[in-house]
């Protein structure tokens, strides 16, 4: 394929893309997906924040597991960013502390993919601050 | 904070929290003038001007449980290493727009960093918000609309992961055109 570098080349491959998003779609409803939000205030940036959700969206994608990743704001927890909460599909969510890309892996691993709760997890009992 | 993108996605975050449906950001590398310069706008709801006066101190914030924000102290900081500077205007109920300049080749300056990650994180994290980008070096110039984009692929969600590895590769494509000879940015 060509490179994509305007407008133009992505109309050219909007077909293509809205047919394999429908063959997806079809087979997965939105409530089966792993909802994951990332805490990406300035402590949790600094932490390196950035570099696990960009992990986590990479190695989502390339493992087969349907997720939507998000960022979202302070949890409250500055003492243990990066920090993640994973909501498993009918379960409650679950919080992770101290979250880098070793433990993302873990965290797609065992947790997500094999339901089994891994180190580092925090009471999910926060307001995320954003007033 | 490790780089520039990292300060970039801060500010942003503010934005956001200000409910701003529009954000604009802009990078210029101008070699001649040895500066980077980068500049975010919104059109959030902006910032009251006592606070304003107060939006370096980084004991100051305007969130209402937690009493620090180093977000913009931050960045007026490592601005201000490179030689410099760090300014905001607001307007209440019309936007707020941050400008940094930095030394381009100052030894403090950070890297920019990952760019293109980290634009494509703020597109497939906030699909409902209309980003504006630009950015430009003695090689050239690279814009987009994030409106403009969805429109051209037939407005499909800029969040579903098919969709954000083209974009990945749209907007990696167009920054590698821009990289200076002598490597800068």
């Amino acid at each position: 394929m060509a490179k994509i570098t305007s407008l133009n080349d992505l109309r050219k491959i909007k077909d293509e893309l809205q047919q394999k998003i429908r063959l997806r779609e079809n087979a997965d409803s939105p409530e089966a997906m792993v909802q994951i939000r990332v805490g990406m205030a300035t402590s949790g940036i600094a932490s390196g924040a950035k570099e696990v959700f960009i992990f986590l969206v990479d190695e989502l994608e390339k493992r087969n597991v349907d997720a939507v990743v998000t960022q979202t704001g302070d949890m409250g927890y500055s003492y243990a960013e990066p920090t993640i909460e994973v909501i498993l599909p009918g379960k409650d969510p679950v919080v992770f502390g101290w979250v880098d890309v070793e433990k993302a892996d873990e965290i797609i691993e065992k947790y997500i993919r094999g339901g089994e709760l891994v180190e580092g997890i925090i009471p999910a009992n926060y307001n995320t601050i954003d007033d | 904070m490790k780089e520039i993108c990292e300060n970039i996605i801060d500010i942003v975050n503010n934005s956001i929290v200000a409910g701003a449906t529009k954000i604009e950001i802009e990078i210029g590398e101008e070699v001649a003038g040895d500066v980077l310069r980068i500049s975010i706008k919104d059109n959030g709801k902006g910032i009251e001007p006592d606070q304003l006066q107060r939006i370096s101190d980084p004991f100051f914030t305007s969130k209402a449980k937690r009493r620090i924000g180093m977000g913009t102290s931050l960045l007026k900081f490592h601005a201000e290493l490179t030689g410099g500077e760090f300014s905001i205007q607001s307007e209440q109920g019309k936007g707020t727009r941050v400008d940094v300049r930095l030394g381009l080749t100052h030894i403090d300056r950070q890297p920019l960093g990952d760019l293109s990650g980290t634009l494509n994180m703020l597109l497939i994290s906030n699909p409902e918000i209309h980003f504006i980008y630009h950015q430009y070096t003695d090689k050239g110039s690279f814009s987009f609309d994030s409106a403009e984009i969805s429109d051209a692929l037939g407005g499909l969600r800029l969040n579903h992961p098919e969709v954000r590895v083209v974009l990945n590769e749209f907007i990696q494509n167009n920054l590698d055109t821009l990289i200076s000879d002598n490597g800068q940015m």
